[in-house]
Order: structure tokens, then C-alpha cells, then sequence
């Protein structure tokens, strides 16, 4: 941020308080990442195991229904959210089914 | 009411885009502390990564209310906020009726060191607030210098590493212990708690914000820079953690303590060394050490139990 486009103190909030959180939205912590994680929708068995294990709240749970090849039919879809997903690799290690595979970036 | 991962609800109320480090253990543990306690929240923060890390000014990662305060004063102004919300209550400003929940959360520097009499106050002043600490065991955001909660034998920048100093001979036991600090306040409810087992961590914060009075919850929180380790590794350290019985899930409620974890056999506490830089100078020499001094912290827990929660190490 140029020193131009900085608020001044007149117009920040008393204490300057965040008064309409959460702004971190607005930093995108995908551009840490050297792996990135892929799910295959076709192993997963929809345990929750990476969305409660991801630091970063980078796993999303949707509403979208998935039906696999043989025929098995799922409610919900997990997948990941790449502008915020750092990379850490823990959901690869922890996917009791090793539906999530760590792809390099750019390769 | 003991709940299942698919019972946690699924509303974050700490968003991403905070900086915590890739793989952080506080991430996961802050994740499902505020989930657990929901929107009627404040939380109070002390120094240390979590708060640089997830405030980074004009952004913040939590939607709920939240302070910073200093290192040593999270349990005071925790108490001051709780002491406001009974006095707004009393004086109804705010809705009687109105359940809000306080909650502190300090590291381990900031526990078991800097805020330690604030702490050991707002215990025995017997103050309605969820005391959280999570423990990378040093000081992590200033760079990693030890703390009171430091293991024996753990390399950090200020403990270094030499030919005379090996194993840390400044220091003849394992670590501070927080049952026994909370054993001797006499508070409702403690507990100890690791990521690893996300479902009897949701349901300790749960229970313990369902309780009236003091509580105080230590977090095991694997740190990726400080420790040494892949990324990858932190659930993986923190289920080893339990199963070499470096670390015990337990908690203290009435007077009784209670293993929610056992280990009939116990792995040999070289299993969960390996996985860390930290402890890659020691000797086979340094490790029998180690491990004695975690047979005796587990016959220690074993004896305040009352029977044999976690067994002999398996050969």
C-alpha cells in the first residue's frame, strides 16, 4: 500500500479498532504455497478428517452432491480452498485414505 | 454428551488469511476453541504468536470480540471483563439472562512464566473464564528461547547445544506440570488437550465452557519452525506425543483425575524424538535418560489416577 492511499488518523476508528472483521479475508495465504493439495473425489469417503485438521480453515465443506464411478452417492463434496491454503501438507498425511496427493506448484 | 467430528459445527468464526505458519498447531486447536464457544464470545488475547500473527493491523482473522493485552496481564483483564459483564448484568445494561463467555488465551511463555501470577489470581478468585494455554514449549514468536514448559534435552537459541551441554543440565526434570498448579488452586475444571484427538478436544472446550467458575485448558501445540519438523508432521508429532506418554490427555474435574486417553502399551519415547531437529543431538545415552524421566511423570500420573492408564513401554 502506497503512503498516499494510508488512512488518516482523523478518519480511523477511536483505539483503531477493526470495526468490521474479519479482514484477513483480504490477504490471500495461497501464495505461500510450493505443494499444492488435490482431492480425488472418487477415494474420498467424506471422513472430515482434513477439514478438522487444516490450521487454516482451508478445506471447505460444500453442499454439493457427488456421485462416485461405482455408484456410491455423497451429500457433501470436501474441497480446497486455494487462495488461502499455505501448503502444509498435513491433510495429505492424515487422509486415513490417501485421497489427497501434494502436486508441486508450477510443475 | 460426547460428540463426533460430525457434530462439530461448521461456522469458523477465526477465518483463514491470518499468519500463523503453515502446519501450526495453534491454528487447529483456535479453530475448534471458538467453534465450541460460538458468537457470544470475548476473547482475550496475550502476547505471543497467535495474537501478532492473526491481528496483523487493519486485518484480523476473528469475527468474535477481541483484545490484546501484554503477556502478563491476559488472566487480569480476562477477570476485569468478566467482573463488567456481572456488573452491566446487575445493573441491567445488558440482558441478564445473556450468556457470554470469556475467554483467555496465553502461550506458554506467557503462562508458565510472564503471566503466571495473574494467572494463579484469577484462579483463586474464582472468575467465570476459560483459561487457554497452548503450549509450543518456548518462546516461539520472539525466537525460540526457552521457556518453563521447555521438555528436557530440547535445543531452543537460548539452551544451546555443546560438547559440556547436552541434555540441558540446568534442568533436572521434565517440565512444569499445570494439573498439579491447577490441583493446587482447587479450580472446577482442567484439562489437558492435543489436536490430534479433535473430538475429546472439542468436548473438553465444550464441557469446560459449560462450567461455572475457573477453568483452565493446556493445549499441546506443535510448532513447525521451533521444533525443527516437516510441516506435514504436526498431527502426526501430537498422536505420538500421547502414545509415547510424553504427553497425557487427561482431565480434572471434582477432585478426581481422569485419563480420557489410555495407552495400554506405551511406544519408547525415541519414536516421537525422531520426528524433531530439536532433539537431534542426543545420544542413545541422552534418550534412556529421557525416558526415564517420562516413566516417572507417567508412574506420577498413574499414581494420582489410581490404576495403570498408561502402560509399560512395549519392547
Amino acid at each position: 500500500m502506497s503512503s498516499s492511499k494510508m488512512p488518516g488518523w482523523k478518519s480511523l476508528p477511536i483505539g483503531a479498532a477493526i470495526i468490521n472483521p474479519p479482514t484477513s479475508l483480504e490477504y490471500k495465504t495461497g501464495t505461500w504455497r510450493t505443494f499444492r493439495p488435490v482431492i480425488d473425489q472418487e477415494k474420498c469417503v467424506r471422513c472430515r478428517l482434513c477439514w478438522a485438521y487444516c490450521p487454516d480453515g482451508a478445506v471447505m465443506e460444500l453442499e454439493k452432491e457427488y456421485v462416485t464411478k461405482s455408484g456410491r452417492k455423497y451429500s457433501i463434496t470436501y474441497e480446497i480452498n486455494y487462495e488461502y491454503c499455505k501448503g502444509c501438507g498435513v491433510c495429505a498425511r492424515e487422509c486415513p485414505v490417501k485421497a489427497i496427493t501434494m502436486v508441486e506448484e508450477g510443475g | 454428551m460426547p460428540v463426533s467430528i460430525r457434530d462439530i459445527p461448521r461456522e469458523e468464526y477465526l477465518v483463514s488469511g491470518h499468519r500463523l505458519c503453515p502446519g501450526c498447531g495453534a491454528g487447529i486447536i483456535m479453530r475448534h476453541l471458538v467453534k465450541a464457544a460460538g458468537k457470544n464470545t470475548i476473547m482475550v488475547v496475550a502476547t505471543g504468536c497467535l495474537e501478532v500473527s492473526t491481528t496483523y493491523y487493519p486485518h484480523t482473522a476473528w469475527k468474535i470480540p477481541w483484545i490484546h493485552v501484554a503477556f502478563e496481564n491476559a488472566a487480569s483483564a480476562a477477570s476485569g471483563i468478566e467482573a463488567a459483564i456481572k456488573a452491566l448484568k446487575r445493573k441491567g445494561i445488558i440482558d441478564p439472562k445473556k450468556d457470554i463467555k470469556v475467554i483467555a488465551v496465553g502461550g506458554d511463555g506467557g503462562t508458565f512464566d510472564i503471566g503466571f501470577q495473574a494467572l494463579s489470581g484469577m484462579l483463586e478468585r474464582g472468575h467465570d473464564v476459560l483459561y487457554l494455554v497452548y503450549d509450543n514449549e518456548a518462546y516461539m514468536n520472539t525466537g525460540i528461547q526457552r521457556s518453563g514448559s521447555t521438555p528436557l534435552g530440547a535445543w531452543t537459541t537460548t539452551t544451546p547445544i555443546g560438547k559440556k551441554w547436552r541434555l540441558g543440565e540446568w534442568r533436572p526434570k521434565y517440565r512444569k506440570e499445570m494439573l498439579f498448579v491447577a490441583m493446587a488452586h482447587n479450580i472446577p475444571y482442567y484439562a489437558t488437550v492435543n489436536p490430534a484427538y479433535i473430538t475429546d478436544m472439542y468436548n473438553k472446550f465444550k464441557k469446560a465452557l459449560s462450567i461455572k467458575g475457573p477453568k483452565l485448558i493446556h493445549a499441546f501445540s506443535p510448532c513447525i519452525p521451533g521444533w525443527r519438523m516437516r510441516e506435514d508432521l504436526t498431527i502426526q508429532v501430537g498422536r505420538m506425543a500421547v502414545l509415547t506418554g510424553v504427553w497425557v490427555n487427561l482431565e480434572y474435574e471434582n477432585g478426581v483425575v481422569r485419563v480420557t486417553t489410555p495407552v495400554p502399551k506405551r511406544k519408547p519415547v525415541k519414536e516421537y524424538l525422531k520426528l524433531q531437529g530439536r532433539f537431534r543431538h542426543l545420544t542413545d545415552e541422552d534418550i534412556a535418560l529421557i525416558q526415564k524421566a517420562v516413566d516417572e511423570y507417567v508412574a506420577r500420573i498413574n499414581k494420582i489416577v489410581g490404576k495403570e492408564v498408561i502402560g509399560p513401554v512395549e519392547s
